[in-house]
């Protein structure tokens, strides 16, 4: 085993995914340039990788979300843009850890319909998800109507 | 501010959740963040170096698969030092070899055994279910209370 010496220590990098009918990852990367002031900023397929100082992060983070705040969602990275025991360029194939980002993707915009609810309705009034530890028993109305469509 | 565990520790829909309603998300990243910018031998991709094991054994017995215990000297420090937990019960994408499975089922276990709020949910899977499941975290984030 060899020595290890880490790069960027000290910095923060933060995913900033985009799944906007208004905004493509390319306004965010000219947004992110704007304000990037020290940051490395990567553009994406999906949005940006921001790499810096946590207080330079933070603000260029925040002033990405004022452009879409429901269509834009931000993730902490471990490693910094362009890693080479991550980066694509370097291992082929999709990055690990895309396959969960990729599925999210898909979920994504039912949450951004749920934020922008949100802001018209009162998140007290709204009923709760169903429990998925609760058992639930098969309703009895249910059960019948299953039956009469197989009899049917 | 509290520190809210998520599951899955990957989620990118979690871990902005609780950042936007201003609470401190305890997620994978971070943990992997200290030991990537952290100086010592070189163990690529992940900087898991045979210390890590070692540290597992205080949330997983010896017996159990260096794998599980790797994975835990990750989680387990996080859920330790967790105020609340926000689960995920059908996430299929944090699914994977058996050790991540048994590692998965581990902390599951770890968070319900402690006595801290915690909010189970599944995945939306329409519009109205994505309006329940970002207003249930909503009003779960402001019963904790402190957020920034």
């Amino acid at each position: 085993m060899t020595d290890y010496t880490p790069a960027h220590v000290g910095t923060v990098t933060k995913y900033v995914v985009v799944e906007s009918f208004d905004i493509t990852p390319a306004d965010l990367a000219i947004r992110g340039y704007e304000i990037s002031q020290g940051a490395m900023i990567k553009e994406t397929c999906f949005g940006l990788v921001v790499s810096g100082k946590e207080e330079d992060v933070d603000r260029i983070v925040r002033g990405l979300r004022l452009m879409d705040p429901d269509h834009i969602f931000v993730k902490d990275r471990g490693f910094p843009p362009g890693d080479s025991r991550r980066c694509r360029a370097n291992l082929g194939g999709a990055r690990p850890g895309y396959n969960g980002l990729e599925f999210e993707m898909t979920v994504i915009p039912f949450v951004s319909h749920g934020l922008e609810e949100l802001k018209k309705r009162d998140a007290a009034t709204i009923p709760p998800p169903e429990n998925p530890l609760e058992y639930t028993s098969l309703d009895i109305t249910r059960l019948k109507n299953l039956m009469e469509a197989q009899e049917s | 501010m509290a520190k809210v565990f998520i599951y899955p520790a990957t989620s990118l829909i979690l871990s902005d959740m609780v950042a936007r309603f201003g609470h401190n998300p305890l997620s994978s990243a971070t943990a992997i963040r200290e030991r990537v910018q952290t100086a010592g031998l070189e163990s690529p991709p992940l900087q898991i170096t045979p210390e890590e094991p070692k540290k597992g054994l205080k949330w997983a017995a010896v017996e159990v698969p260096a794998g599980v215990r790797g994975r835990m000297s990750l989680y387990g420090p996080m859920i330790e030092a967790c105020e609340a937990a926000i689960i995920i019960n059908d996430a299929d994408l944090a699914f994977g070899c058996m050790g991540c499975a048994r590692t998965n089922e581990l902390i599951k276990f770890l968070v319900h055994q402690k006595p801290i709020p915690r909010l189970e949910l599944n995945y939306p899977k329409n519009e109205e279910e994505g309006v329940k499941f970002v207003a249930a975290i909503k009003r779960f984030l402001a019963e904790l209370g402190g957020a920034k």
